[in-house]
């Protein structure tokens, strides 16, 4: 039983790259397919910063098409791109190899659930081509306007997105089913809970946030189904439309409210918590020190994630919900705020006195916790009911929400692919060309965001199409606007630069051996690089110790990989010991 | 700490401290049986959170009881009682076959796995004659919300026992291509195990769409729902 039956190495083209069921490949479909999706939405953002910085000189963004592109981008990047590539991508690859299993636990269930995503991901650009093009009703889909004629797309486009949302919903169900039935079942021998590396925490949570939130948007998507092409009124009240009297009478827009966010959210952790464990690992490597306060982050992790079924209505302050529940939502939300400081400061201390090399992955994990950090704090600001009233759909929120969930999970993303990169392909990603990408990444991300605190202060408000003849926003602002429109075109152009990477090194990269940066975890002690199918050889692995012995003192090398045994190497103190060893060379 | 089990032992274990090879244990549980019961956790709050949204839309002035009164839908409840009979008769088939299976009686697995899915096939034709009934008095999907709620929640449980159904039909299928019940009991008993769960869904979902307004707000009421 030690060695669960992995299903037979596939040997045709169509088994082995297309109806794999291999998790390693799965993985590798499902990251292409978010990052082109993915691009789909980076486009779509720019062609909005084109009207609002530039209003009216692009004739072909008129109002309706402007209210397309806001929703597609929003709803494409939240559960798109960054929940596919997070838990269907990273969490495929990363669990298995990590944990040291041969595989997933459900390997055909985990097929299934690529082709699933894909399906869903059709049915979503198939609104780009159908009669009144994709839904513009905002990626929140509030009813009763999401369905109502004079939001564009309310002919075609709401229905193949909530056709869409469905579909994944199951497919995400299905690798939520997978990933954390592995975590669970399939741990190689010596792999306790508190062995596994914080990636693995971080995205085994977010699995679990996943599958019990999920179903709140199923509830609500198949019921607003209902009210469009039914005539049901679950959520849709009385109302003249156009002057004409609906035949909807009696239902409740704020229980959509509700819904939508009991799934919202935590979909915000959902996205979060693997970036924390992606960045933990990145920068315990890479400041060759073990990770400060590891049991701390766990605990976090998981605080984190029980907290987040319970602050969804800060989403709603200003929705004409009962005004006594901000007290309570107010309160849970700033005390979710405890647990992610306690995991901020960890970082910063594990960095402190450690050997630090800002490589390519290092960088993106050091840019992440500062633009987390700073979502984060306005985000206290936005939590409290008294300052969120006048803020609420103000660019305030629009900066802040980019920043905490928007920028800094996607840092992570680009961190974890310049890290594992060289495990998929052997090769690693250019160096200059990943420190031009980061670097106008991450200063192009405040050149965007940091002015839209500002308008957001001003009273600006988001999702309109043309700001003229509004007193209280002065004539500089436009400047403003005009200068984040350029900002954004050169961050979004710099992306070229990575996919470029991401093809050149797949041949002309350096070659990285199995463990380019001395990495303790299982996934760089593979017998093959990239590892086969099967991913262990005859023997699976057997773990001994933690996932953050860096630097221990007496120790031969600055690293002791998880599969090496105590005997093997002398032993650290009772104490961590890494600190004692800072400031040494390395390599 | 030897004392302590569980999940809380385990988080509070100190991982830099050197720990000896844990034996090679086979794990307790199949994977399968592990990831049945995370997907029933999924189904639950699914069923839960339509159930919440019935209890808010309950509240709206223009709720009309499905039963109650001489002229509402459900004004006699037979046909549902006689679909619940037949769900339970399908859940108790099914828990027979399992232990069946486990005493290595195949004859017997087999008999009650057939009954079985006979009787989750008559209990999806029943709620199909009920949703007939409801058509043929008038009562359609959009004409009043206790109305939308009853085909939508029978209509996602209906659903939810057909995905079942599938299960069944591979585990009918190995129960006669083996010879013995030893790669046929797991099987079975998560087949049962789901029936049960779905059989629990059933009637409380039974409970909520023929209980009065007032029962229904009294409800809403302990939830903090106003």
């Amino acid at each position: 039983m030690s060695e669960h039956d992995a299903h037979g190495e596939p040997r045709s083209f169509w088994t082995k790259y297309v109806w794999s069921q291999d998790h390693k490949v799965i993985a590798i479909q499902y990251s292409l397919t978010a990052i082109a999706v993915g691009l789909v939405a980076l486009v779509l953002s720019n062609l909005m910063r084109l009207q609002l910085g530039f209003p009216g000189a692009f004739p072909f963004i008129d109002p309706a098409r402007y209210y397309q592109f806001v929703t597609m981008h929003g709803m494409i990047m939240v559960i798109y791109l960054l929940t596919a590539l997070f838990l269907g991508g990273f969490g495929n690859y990363l669990i298995p190899l990590m944990v040291g299993a041969r595989d997933m636990v459900f390997p055909y269930l985990n097929m299934l659930s690529f082709w699933m995503y894909l399906l869903a991901v059709l049915v979503l650009m198939a609104g780009f081509f159908v009669p009144g093009g994709p839904t513009g009703a905002g990626w929140t889909l509030y009813p009763p306007q999401a369905i109502l004629p004079g939001t564009p797309g309310t002919e075609w486009g709401i229905v193949l997105m909530l056709v869409s949302l469905l579909i994944f919903i199951v497919a995400a169900t299905m690798g939520g089913l997978n990933y954390v039935t592995t975590v669970l079942q399939a741990r190689t021998r010596g792999m306790t809970l508190l062995r596994l590396p914080l990636t693995v925490w971080g995205i085994f949570v977010a699995s679990i946030l996943a599958l019990f939130a999920f179903p709140a948007l199923f509830v609500s998507g198949v019921m607003m189904l209902f009210d469009k092409l039914l005539g049901t009124s679950f959520f849709m009240p009385a109302i003249v439309s156009m002057g004409q009297p609906l035949k909807h009478a009696g239902g409740s827009p704020v229980l959509f409210q509700h819904l939508f966010w009991f799934f919202g959210h935590p979909e915000v952790y959902i996205v979060a918590l693997p970036a924390f464990g992606i960045i933990s690992d990145l920068i315990s490597t890479h400041a060759r020190k073990n990770i400060f306060g590891y049991r701390m982050m766990v605990w976090a992790i998981v605080a984190i994630g029980g907290l987040s079924f319970v602050v969804w209505a800060h989403h709603m302050y200003v929705s004409g919900m009962n005004p006594y529940f901000g007290y309570f939502f107010a309160t849970t939300t700033l005390v979710i705020a405890v647990p992610t400081a306690i995991k901020v400061y960890n970082w910063v201390l594990t960095l402190w006195r450690g050997d630090i090399h800002l490589r390519v992955p290092m960088l993106f994990a050091i840019g992440f916790i500062s633009t987390f950090a700073i979502g984060g704090l306005t985000g206290l600001f936005l939590g409290n009911v008294s300052v969120d009233i006048p803020l609420s759909d103000t660019y305030f929120v629009v900066a802040h929400f980019h920043m905490v969930m928007g920028v800094s999970p996607v840092l992570a993303i680009f961190g974890g692919i310049y890290h594992w990169y060289p495990k998929l392909t052997g090769r690693l990603l250019d160096e200059r060309l990943g420190k031009l990408h980061f670097w106008v990444t991450f200063l192009g991300t405040y050149a965007i965001y940091m002015p839209m605190h500002y308008l957001g202060f001003l009273g600006m408000p988001r999702r309109y199409y043309a700001y003229e003849g509004y007193e209280f926003i002065p004539a500089s602002a436009q400047d403003l606007n005009a200068f984040i429109t350029v900002a954004a075109l050169v961050v979004g152009v710099t992306q070229l630069v990575f996919l470029f990477n991401l093809a050149w090194s797949l041949r002309h990269g350096r070659p990285a051996g199995p463990n380019p940066w001395g990495a303790t975890t299982l996934e760089w002690q593979t017998p093959d690089t990239p590892p086969r199918h099967g991913n262990w050889g005859e023997t699976l692995p057997e773990v001994h110790r933690w996932a953050y012995d860096y630097s221990v003192p007496g120790a031969a090398r600055d690293f002791i990989p998880q599969n090496v045994p105590q005997s093997a190497a002398p032993a650290g103190d009772d104490a961590p010991p890494a600190d004692r060893h800072a400031g040494e060379g390395h390599a | 700490m030897s004392a302590r089990s569980g999940i809380l032992a385990a988080l509070a274990t100190k991982p830099w401290l050197p720990q000896p090879l844990p034996p090679v244990a086979a794990p307790r549980l199949p994977a399968a049986t592990v990831g049945l019961r995370v997907l029933l956790g999924v189904i639950g709050v699914l069923f839960g959170l339509f159930a919440i949204a019935l209890l808010v839309r309950a509240r709206l002035p223009d709720w009309q009881p499905l039963a109650g009164t001489p002229t509402s839908p459900l004004a006699g409840l037979g046909p549902l009682w006689t679909n619940t009979a037949l769900l339970a008769a399908s859940s108790l088939a099914l828990q027979a076959a399992s232990g069946a299976a486990r005493r290595g009686r195949l004859a017997a697995t087999r008999f009650g796995l057939v009954l079985a899915g006979a009787a989750a096939l008559a209990f999806l034709a029943g709620q199909g004659w009920v949703w007939w009934l409801f058509i043929a008095t008038g009562h359609f999907v959009a004409s009043h919300p206790a109305a939308s709620f009853f085909y939508l929640l029978t209509g996602v449980h209906g659903l939810h026992l057909a995905g079942g159904l599938v299960a069944l039909g591979r585990s009918v299928a190995r129960a006669w291509r083996e010879r013995s019940c030893v790669r046929v009991h797991a099987g079975v008993a998560r087949c049962a195990l789901y029936w049960h769960f779905l059989f629990a869904v059933w009637l409380v979902l039974f409970a909520l769409l023929a209980s009065p307004p007032a029962t229904l707000a009294a409800l809403a009421d302990i939830c903090g729902i106003r």
